[in-house]
C-alpha cells in the first residue's frame, strides 16, 4: 500500500463557482497527493459515496454559495452514518468569521477563507491529515 | 444599458450554470433571437458576456478572445434561422470585466470595437454600422476584491470603473466593498453607486471618447491584446467553431491554466495584492454583514405551491405539451414558452419539458 495521502476535492451546491477547487485540487496534486475531483452539482450523498468508494483519506469541500452551515454538516453527519467518520472533513470558500467555530464544532477540522496560501493548505494537510485505516 | 443574462456559451466556458448540452443550448438562442428581431426590435437580445471567463481566472487577451469568438458563435446562430445579419447583429450587445491592470483594461475595450467591427464588416459582411458596433456593459472585478482590509475594495472598484469609463463602456455595475464576504448591505452598495455618480458627476472623464487614443504605450498595449484575443479565435475557428472548442474543454483548459497560474505567481509575490501578500496587517474582519433570513427559501416555496392550486392545471399541461412537440422540431420554441409562462407554468416545468427532450449535461471535471 502506499502512504500517500488520497484526497477528494468536491464542490457540492448548485453553483459554478469551481476556480477555487480547481486551483486547490493541482495544488495538491503537484505537492505529491492523490487528488480526486469530483466536478460540478455534487450533493452530500454523492460526495460521502465517492469518498468511501475512492477510499479516501481526507474530503475538501469549496463552498461560495452561502449554503456553508448546511452542506459540512451534513457531509459529516453522512460520513458517519456509512461508519467513515475517519476521513477528515476540511475545505475553505466565503464563510464568515463568526461560523468557523460552528463549524469545527460540527467536526470540520479546519477551514481556509480567502487570501489562504496554496502553502498553508499542502503544509496543513501533510501536517494534519491521518491515514484511514 | 438593459441585457438580459442569456449567453449560455459562457456558462460551459466559466460560470458553469447549464441544463442541457451545449448543442439543443444553441438553438434555444437561435429561437430566441430570430423570435426578438421580429417581435421586440429594440431589445438587446443577447448579453455576450467576458464577465464570468475573467472571473473563472482567464487573463484579458483571453477574456477578450473567448468571448468574441462565442460573439461569433452567435451571428453564425442568427444567420443560420435564416436572419440577415443587419437585421439582429446591432441588437447584440456585449459584457466586459474591468480588473486591476489599468491601462491593460482600457486596452483590451479599445481592441474589443476593432476586432468586433472588423469581424462583422470582413466576415459577416454586415453593411448597416450598428451591425459593427460593440456595445458593452461592464463589471468590476468581483475575484480582485480582499476579505483582508476590505475598505481597500473601494479604492480598487473605483480604479476598475474608471478605466471602463474610459475604455468607452455603455454601462456599469460597480461592486460593493464586502461581496467578498457576503451579499452586499445596504451601505456598501450605497458606496459602490455613489462611485459611479463621482466619475460621472465630478470627474469629468465622462464628458470625452477614447481620451488615451493616440498614447503610444496604450495603441502599443491595443495591438497587442487584439493579436492575443485573435490568436485565440484563429484557434477556435481551426477546431471548427466555438461549441466544438467547448466539447474539447479548449476554453476551460485555457481558463484553468491562468487561473492556477496567477495563484502561483501570488505565492511567489510576482504578483501583489495589498493586504493578501504584501503589506498584511493582524485584523479581524470587523465590517457589517448582511445575513439572509432563512424564512426566504420557505415563502418562495409557499408561493409556488399556492399558485400551482390557483392556476388552471389543465391548460398548464396542454401549454407544456405543445412546447414538448416544438422542441423536438425545428419550430421556434419561443411562442411556446411564453404560452407556458401566461398558464403560470412555473420554470422548472419548462424546463422538465426540455430535460426530457434534450438531455443533461454533466461537468467533464477537467481540472
Amino acid at each position: 500500500m502506499s502512504n500517500t495521502l488520497r484526497i477528494l476535492v468536491a464542490k457540492p451546491g448548485l453553483d459554478g463557482h469551481d476556480r477555487g477547487a480547481k486551483v486547490v485540487a493541482r495544488a495538491l496534486r503537484d505537492a505529491g497527493f492523490e487528488v480526486i475531483y469530483t466536478g460540478l452539482h455534487q450533493t452530500p450523498e454523492m460526495i460521502v459515496n465517492a469518498a468511501v468508494d475512492e477510499d479516501v483519506d481526507a474530503v475538501s469541500l469549496s463552498v461560495l454559495s452561502g449554503a456553508h452551515m448546511f452542506l459540512f454538516p451534513e457531509v459529516i453527519r453522512l460520513l458517519k452514518a456509512k461508519g467513515a467518520s475517519d476521513i477528515t472533513v476540511f475545505g475553505g470558500g466565503i464563510i464568515p468569521d463568526d461560523d468557523i467555530p460552528k463549524l469545527e464544532q460540527s467536526g470540520v477540522a479546519k477551514i481556509f477563507t480567502p487570501g489562504a496560501s496554496l502553502t498553508d493548505i499542502t503544509t496543513w494537510v501533510r501536517d494534519c491529515v491521518k491515514p484511514t485505516k | 444599458m438593459e441585457q438580459p443574462k442569456n449567453d449560455i456559451l459562457k456558462e460551459y466556458i466559466a460560470q458553469k450554470s447549464w441544463i442541457y448540452p451545449p448543442k439543443p443550448s444553441m438553438r434555444l438562442i437561435g429561437d430566441m433571437i430570430q423570435f426578438a428581431t421580429k417581435e421586440v426590435p429594440k431589445w438587446n437580445t443577447i448579453s455576450i458576456s467576458g464577465y464570468h471567463i475573467r472571473e473563472a481566472g482567464s487573463t484579458a487577451a483571453q477574456e477578450l478572445g473567448f468571448t468574441l469568438a462565442d460573439g461569433i458563435g452567435y451571428v453564425q446562430a442568427g444567420i443560420e434561422k435564416g436572419l440577415d445579419v443587419d437585421d439582429f447583429a446591432p441588437r447584440l450587445s456585449f459584457f466586459f470585466n474591468s480588473h486591476c491592470d489599468f491601462f491593460e483594461e482600457v486596452a483590451k475595450f479599445r481592441a474589443a470595437r476593432r476586432i468586433w467591427a472588423r469581424v462583422m464588416k470582413d466576415r459577416f459582411k454586415a453593411k448597416n454600422p450598428r451591425s459593427w458596433m460593440c456595445r458593452f456593459h461592464t463589471q468590476t472585478a468581483g475575484v480582485s476584491l480582499t476579505a483582508q482590509q476590505p475598505y481597500n475594495n473601494v479604492i480598487r472598484t473605483t480604479l476598475q470603473a474608471l478605466a471602463a469609463v474610459v475604455g468607452g463602456t455603455q454601462s456599469l455595475h460597480t461592486n460593493s466593498l464586502d461581496e467578498t464576504l457576503s451579499l452586499p448591505t445596504e451601505e456598501a452598495v450605497t458606496i459602490a453607486l455613489r462611485t459611479q455618480q463621482i466619475i460621472a458627476e465630478e470627474s469629468g472623464v465622462a464628458a470625452t471618447i477614447d481620451p488615451f487614443a493616440g498614447s503610444y504605450f496604450v495603441e502599443n498595449l491595443t495591438n497587442e491584446i487584439e493579436a492575443a484575443a485573435l490568436d485565440y479565435i484563429q484557434k477556435i475557428d481551426d477546431m471548427g467553431g466555438i461549441i466544438n472548442a467547448i466539447e474539447k474543454g479548449y476554453p476551460q483548459r485555457e481558463i484553468g491554466n491562468s487561473a492556477y497560474l496567477f495563484q502561483q505567481q501570488l505565492e511567489k509575490k510576482e504578483k501583489i495584492i495589498v493586504g493578501v501578500n504584501k503589506y498584511v496587517v493582524e485584523e479581524t474582519t470587523d465590517i457589517p454583514i448582511l445575513t439572509v433570513d432563512e424564512k426566504a427559501e420557505e415563502i418562495q416555496i409557499e408561493n409556488v405551491r399556492r399558485i400551482k392550486k390557483s392556476r388552471n392545471n389543465e391548460n398548464v399541461k396542454a401549454a407544456l405539451t405543445r412546447l414538448k412537440t416544438a422542441a423536438k422540431t425545428s419550430e421556434n420554441v419561443m411562442p411556446h414558452i411564453l404560452n407556458c409562462v401566461r398558464e403560470y407554468g412555473s420554470l422548472g416545468e419548462i424546463c422538465d419539458v426540455f430535460r426530457d427532450v434534450f438531455g443533461e449535461y454533466h461537468d467533464p471535471k477537467w481540472l
